[in-house]
């Protein structure tokens, strides 16, 4: 628990420190939906019935920026392998790292319901179940995204690599996110929601437990 | 006749390969404990791949490492608790202050972290000044210099150092040697690779020649000068 509090806190303070690449973030999530929604046109009732959808496309793509953008600091004078001959566990490393991009992403997803709201005149009748649905929804990216940003961090093309291996992986878990999402926003008279939240935990609790055991073999010669 | 019990380091055969190039093939080391050792050799020759392999960042293909009495590979924590390694890279957070960059490894190796007790380590490094300074803002030399503090913050009985003196100006330099010399007069062993053969010789007690990644000298540190000029490693004056 102390090294897993010891990455924790290095994780505040680079986020902290690189504050304003999180309203470069935000920026681009919002961009994304603005842009989705000149897709759709002025049909309200079409956009906000695919508000859900954009909501978690816009939070992928905006994704993939945060976490590889999450190991530059790590890797540019190799300050990651530094905690690890210290020695620092690589466990404690990844879930430190992975709850930091977990959050981000969670908080990114809270800032976009505004614009959502806005621009697809989203309903929003239980916002808090929504919320939680974004923390697990984030969780699931979260973990794998974090996985394959360190693997794709060495590599010179990063940037590009990184959703090409992320994106066919997390498809379930962005499934089972715009699923809940919309039977959250437009009403669920089946009592499907819960079904899709189980799914999700379960997608969470493999991807946590998997990605850890894999980190080692990731950052380790 | 070297006893076991005062080696802190010992190699046999360790080879290393990236593709399809041996980096090191089948060197010998033995290093006891409390001295200096240098390696030398040409750019390419082996030295920072020793030092890593030493240091566990990357493990031997080949052949058995042990330092402070661990083999890398079989008790690979054990051997980092007995390392430190002050590589090519600073290992450090840019975005961090130099007194944040100390604290942060302080808190993992569980060591206190406050500012007071820290702040020695910076001025022993000339950096106390610019303790709250981001290490963006670091020259190279500054990097090494913070780096350096890094490395002995830790406090493990091995040193391995990797071009400790580049980018640094004379008063870094001199600052630099003082460090050492007193961490070698508090008993640590130091392993420094260098392709400065002058102060490889005034430095080190025992020295090394890699040329292609293999040994082609081992002998005592004064005689560094001599012996690398004969493997082609001459200094231009």
């Amino acid at each position: 628990m102390g090294e897993l509090g010891a990455a924790l806190s290095k994780e505040a303070l680079l986020q902290w420190r690189s504050r304003s690449r999180v309203v470069a973030i935000v920026v681009f999530g919002s961009s994304a939906l603005l842009l989705f929604s000149f897709a759709i046109g002025p049909d309200t009732s079409a956009l906000s019935r695919h508000a859900p959808g954009f909501l978690w496309l816009a939070l992928l793509l905006s994704s993939t920026l945060s976490l590889s953008e999450s190991f530059r600091a790590e890797t540019d004078e190799r300050a990651l392998e530094g905690l690890l001959l210290l020695p620092a566990r690589s466990h404690a490393l990844f879930y430190g790292k992975a709850i930091a991009n977990g959050l981000q992403l969670a908080l990114l997803g809270i800032a976009l319901l505004a614009p959502m709201v806005v621009l697809y005149d989203a309903p929003l009748p239980r916002p808090w179940a929504l919320i939680g649905v974004i923390l697990l929804g984030s969780a699931g990216l979260a973990a794998p995204g974090t996985l394959y940003a360190a693997m794709t961090s060495q590599l010179r093309a990063d940037q590009t690599l990184l959703p090409l291996l992320l994106f066919p992986l997390v498809v379930p878990v962005l499934l089972a996110s715009v699923k809940a999402s919309s039977l959250l926003m437009h009403g669920d008279a089946m009592g499907q929601v819960g079904s899709w939240q189980m799914l999700l935990v379960a997608f969470d609790v493999i991807y946590w437990s998997l990605c850890g055991v894999l980190f080692e073999r990731v950052v380790e010669d | 006749m070297t006893s076991a019990k005062t080696l802190a380091i010992e190699t046999r055969g360790v080879s290393r390969r990236f593709g399809r190039r041996w980096a090191l093939a089948e060197v010998d080391l033995q290093v006891e404990s409390g001295t200096t050792f240098v390696l030398s050799g040409r750019n390419g020759s082996g030295k920072s791949t020793l030092l890593r392999v030493l240091s566990t960042a990357i493990r031997p293909d080949l052949g058995q490492a042990r330092v402070g009495g661990f083999d890398v590979r079989s008790h690979r924590d054990a051997a980092r608790r007995a390392t430190s390694l002050l590589g090519h890279y600073s290992n450090l957070y840019d975005p961090l202050t130099a007194l944040e960059n100390l604290q942060l490894p302080a808190r993992f190796l569980g060591k206190s972290q406050g500012r007071s007790e820290l702040l020695p380590a910076l001025e022993q490094v000339g950096l106390a000044e610019r303790a709250d300074d981001p290490v963006a803002t670091f020259s190279a030399g500054m990097r090494k210099r913070l780096s350096l503090a890094r490395a002995l913050l830790k406090g493990a009985p091995i040193l391995l150092l990797d071009e400790p003196f580049g980018a640094l100006d004379p008063p870094g330099f001199r600052l630099v040697a003082d460090v050492l010399e007193s961490a070698r007069r508090d008993g640590v062993t130091v392993v420094m690779a260098t392709h400065q053969l002058q102060r490889g010789s005034e430095l080190g007690d025992r020295a090394l020649v890699l040329q292609s990644g293999r040994v082609v000298w081992t002998g005592p540190a004064p005689e560094l000068a001599t012996a690398g000029a004969a493997a082609g490693l001459a200094e231009s004056r």
